[in-house]
């Protein structure tokens, strides 16, 4: 331990001084531009507080009184824990060299990472501050997994878990798409996350919901939201948040980051109108948790074409959003019978699926210079079809492996009585008065 | 002596309260309670999984009074409680066979 200790302290130590190890270029001083650097600053900030308080009282605010500490405890665990993964190797791996597969481990710990080192992603900006930037979409992905295991997880189960898909779900993919690897080679596009994020995580949760089993009580048994006031302070936090995520990809203060976030915007709206509209049609009452589920939904899927597509196309993804994610929480969960919680995978997976396809279909070449189907590029939607099947499979496939490993060495889940009595008393010794 | 137990909506407290002190009630005890009647709850759903929700909330009002205005304690109650919707609540009176006010030891019409 000492040793290693050792090992982090010297290799940490080229930090502020001129380093000749480090992979990616190292600007001259000219090169960062303070307002690209004041914008990403603060997309950061925007991007972590999605996570807490965002998530944390979006998820929190739709569980059931008794499971609402050990929901946030998730959201919690997920920032303290991965930021700290992210410092020693995620980052190295995601964004550091251009292999195929996986990055490199240069910069663990961030050794070689200067005060004017920047990534070959964002020439603009502190390579310090696009290692920030990148950690919040980690920590995000990895508590959103979490929403379909809701009520039920073992704590210790859920940290073992979150490393571990981290480490091969999220790591791989963030590199595959983003960090050079061999779906960036190939013109997937994914703007800050269709796939990476919520594809991944949508898919991930909805395997660890399969492998668990459905709730006790599950369509038998009340287990109506605890307080939807807090959803939906949530869903506004994850709203304004989604400006930074978005917009932020971008990298720059520049037209693009507008363009996305204007698109951005939108979606959410348009969101949140065709989901309660459906339910106002189809259930007489255009309930809250529809109206927030549909802005979500709608940021969800605008969020890999956000860059790619001009500002009106939002519109039109926003409402296939909210049409394709009421059908898939309404009718696809009950026809292939699982129990996703907090339907993760119907709003983020399916919502992430259909906005990297919609990407192919609406990509404008003024906004991210590619052309998609309709600007007469058919083969991108073909390349963003291979990017979701390569997404779906990797998520599917690992995260089955990684929970049946997990399960060797923990319960997955907590037993009847814990479930009965509530994740905050059994779990974490606290409850809601 | 008579004990009126009163169930209501929850939003009607104010109004009865006002309604029996006008009247010289002047003490009462109101607990929060659930229950049904011929009502039956209500459906509530949440991205498309129903759920039935059985007991409501309401509040339930105990007041004794004398047996003298027993008649005109129900009276106000059921006019300042009614909505004419469904779920309005219902009042039981019964007999009080004895009383006694802990602090003086005063007992039955001198307790109440």
């Amino acid at each position: 331990m000492a040793g290693l200790l050792r090992r982090v302290a010297t290799m940490a130590a080229p930090i502020g001084c001129v380093s000749l190890m480090a992979s990616p270029a190292r600007a001259a001083a000219t090169g960062i531009d303070t307002a690209d650097t004041a914008w990403m600053i603060v997309a950061t900030a925007l991007v972590l507080m999605m996570t807490i308080p965002g998530l944390a009282l979006f998820y929190s605010g739709m569980v059931r009184k008794k499971n609402v500490l050990a929901t946030m405890a998730q959201s919690l665990a997920a920032v303290t824990l991965i930021s700290i993964l992210w410092v020693a190797f995620g980052y190295s791996l995601c964004f550091v060299g251009d292999g195929p597969w996986i990055g490199s481990l240069d910069r663990w710990f961030l050794a070689g990472m200067t005060m004017d080192s920047v990534n070959p992603a964002a020439k603009t900006i502190p390579e310090a501050l696009f290692m920030l930037y990148q950690m919040t979409f980690a920590i995000i992905t990895v508590a959103l997994v979490a929403g379909s295991v809701a009520d039920r997880m073992r704590f210790s189960a859920y940290l073992l878990f979150s490393v571990a898909w981290f480490i091969f779900v999220y790591i791989p993919l963030a590199h595959w798409v983003w960090g050079g690897g061999f779906l960036s080679s190939m013109g997937v596009l994914d703007f800050a996350g269709g796939l990476v994020v919520h594809l991944s995580a949508g898919t991930g949760g909805l395997v660890a919901a399969k492998v668990m089993g459905r709730r006790h009580g599950y369509g038998t048994e009340n287990l109506s939201p605890f307080d939807l006031s807090l959803a939906v302070m949530g869903t506004g936090l994850l709203w304004v948040g989604w400006f930074g995520f978005n917009g932020g990809s971008a990298a720059a203060a520049n037209s693009r980051a507008v363009m996305a976030i204007i698109a951005t915007h939108l979606a959410a709206c348009s969101g949140a109108l065709t989901w309660g509209a459906i339910e106002w049609y189809a259930r007489r009452k255009p309930s809250v948790l529809g109206m927030i589920s549909g802005a979500v939904a709608g940021l969800g899927t605008i969020t890999p074409a956000s860059g790619f597509v001009a500002p009106w196309h939002g519109i039109v993804i926003g409402i296939a959003a909210g049409a394709i994610c009421y059908w898939a929480c309404t009718w696809l969960k009950h026809r292939f019978n699982y129990d996703d919680s907090l339907d993760v995978f119907g709003v983020h997976g399916i919502g992430g699926l259909t906005g990297t396809l919609l990407a192919g279909v609406f990509a404008t070449s003024a906004i991210g210079g590619t052309a998609g189907l309709l600007e007469g590029h058919p083969q991108q939607l073909l390349i963003q079809l291979y990017g979701v099947a390569v997404t779906f499979v990797w998520s599917a496939g690992v995260s089955f492996v990684l929970l049946k490993l997990v399960g060797l060495f923990v319960p997955l889940r907590v037993s009847r009585e814990q479930e009965l009595e509530g994740l905050d008393i059994t779990q974490h010794g606290e409850a809601l008065q | 002596m008579k004990l009126v137990v009163a169930i209501i909506k929850p939003f009607k407290l104010d109004e009865v309260r006002q309604a029996l002190t006008a009247i010289g009630v002047h003490g009462m005890t109101v607990t929060e309670v659930k229950g049904y009647g011929r009502q039956k709850g209500h459906t509530e759903i949440y991205r498309g999984a129903e759920y039935v929700v059985n007991f409501l909330p309401k509040l339930r009002i105990e007041i004794a009074v004398a047996s003298d205005i027993a008649d005109k304690a129900v009276g106000v109650i059921t006019a300042s409680a009614r909505t004419g919707q469904i779920g309005d609540g219902k009042i039981f009176v019964t007999p009080i066979e004895h009383a006694l006010r802990i602090r003086t030891g005063e007992t039955d019409s001198d307790a109440l």
